[in-house]
């Protein structure tokens, strides 16, 4: 029985972010829609940011799950619109984050700033750079425990 | 001229912006004074190269020739680049680099939230995004402006510097022709000289809190590049980052 749009979307749900193994790219955000055409289907992904150098990959790796089950005939869609926002990451996957080593993105109707320490949960930190190891992360210190940690910045 | 035409120019006006600025701020790569600021300006670069592939990978779309945006980056002469001459300024020390970015940032904040209102959706979608990248930008510049205009005596001799030197480069960023006139009515692009008090107000309250003195009104003001005519500086970075597509073609990585 050939795949249904949501059989491959459930397929492309798994694929972990090449940068932040812990959570998927459906998880992201990335993933964001699945159609079937004629002889494939069209997958549409959205970029975290315009200079993301994961996208490349992801897309590599959608095409290799989709040939593994069958379907060749794959386009894959760049979509800005709506504008990827740190918003859409769940409960869930904020305390994967979390558990990783990386504090998660506040919500962007978050007026104050108070950023957690994802090792030791203390409120005194103090922000080192606004760019860290990817364009996602800012680099933060914990007051209390000393540790540097990445923040995952709210967009 | 079409709206076919009008459209690729302005794109690639938009898009030679964003790919000859994320050049020059990755030459700081491996320079900067600190690790983190080395980190900030790539990261920084790194924006501006993503979004230009974006703006030339649409600009060849609607051009229609079978180019991709590699081709329009690495295979066109500097007469046919349409950046401001803003951006392709040498970095000079880290004050003019951090000048250069207060000027542009605040420009592309009002560009990018005019833009996102845009009737193309493609324009309207990356602007959304983009902005939410400058806003970044212009803190990072802010935060800089203030350290070293409000620092040490030679920081603040070498920001105001900085300023004074950039700031006859400013005046373009606000300047429209009938390319921009035969899209603005179709709601596509957006008009850059109506956004001129708003990044004027900015800046000079970035300055004066910095204690910089703001160039006078009335400055001479340079122009030339959204029309192809740029300073000797371009040639030297066409010259680095089309080397290899032009020695080695269809090289692939």
């Amino acid at each position: 029985m050939p795949l249904s749009k949501e059989n491959i979307f459930d397929l492309l749900s798994g694929i972990p972010d090449p940068e932040i193994p812990v959570i998927t790219i459906q998880e992201l955000g990335v993933l964001r829609k699945v159609e079937l055409t004629s002889d494939g289907c069209e997958v549409t992904i959205t970029p975290t940011y315009t200079g993301c150098p994961a996208m490349q990959m992801i897309e590599d790796q959608i095409r290799e799950i989709l040939r593994d089950n069958g379907i060749l005939n794959v386009s894959v869609k760049m979509t800005y619109s709506p504008a990827w926002t740190t918003d859409w990451l769940s409960a869930e996957a904020k305390d994967k984050l979390r558990k990783y080593g990386i504090a998660p993105p506040l919500s962007s109707m978050d007026t104050v700033a108070f950023i957690q320490c994802p090792h030791c949960s203390s409120f005194n930190t103090e922000i080192i750079s606004d760019f860290g190891s990817t364009s996602c992360k800012g680099l933060y210190r914990c007051n209390d425990c000393k540790e540097a940690f990445d923040y995952f910045k709210t967009h | 001229m079409t709206k076919q035409e009008a459209l690729f120019t302005y794109l690639l006006r938009l898009g030679d912006n964003a790919l000859v600025m994320g050049h020059r701020l990755s030459e700081w790569s491996s320079f900067a004074p600190i690790l983190e600021e080395d980190l900030a300006l790539t990261n920084i670069a790194l924006d501006h190269i993503g979004r230009a592939q974006a703006l030339l990978k649409y600009a060849a779309e609607i051009e229609g020739k079978g180019r991709t945006e590699d081709d329009l980056a690495y295979k066109r002469p500097e007469r046919q680049f349409l950046n401001v001459l803003l951006v392709e300024q040498p970095n000079g020390d880290f004050a003019s680099t951090i000048a250069r970015q207060i000027f542009h940032s605040a420009f592309e904040l009002q560009l990018f939230e005019a833009l996102s209102k845009s009737k193309d959706e493609t324009l309207s979608g990356l602007a959304a995004r983009c902005l939410k990248e400058v806003k970044y930008h212009w803190r990072h510049a802010f935060d800089w402006l203030q350290r070293l205009g409000d620092g040490t005596e030679e920081s603040h001799e070498r920001m105001q510097k900085g300023i004074d030197d950039l700031w006859m480069y400013s005046g373009e960023l606000f300047e429209i022709d009938d390319v921009e006139a035969m899209l603005i009515e179709e709601g596509i692009a957006v008009d850059n000289s109506a956004f001129y008090d708003k990044w004027n107000a900015l800046i000079s309250e970035a300055l004066s809190s910095a204690t910089i003195t703001r160039p006078e009104e009335g400055a001479y003001m340079q122009t030339g590049g959204r029309k192809g005519v740029h300073t000797e500086n371009l040639g030297f970075i066409l010259a680095e980052m089309q080397y290899l597509p032009r020695a080695y073609p269809d090289a692939k990585w």
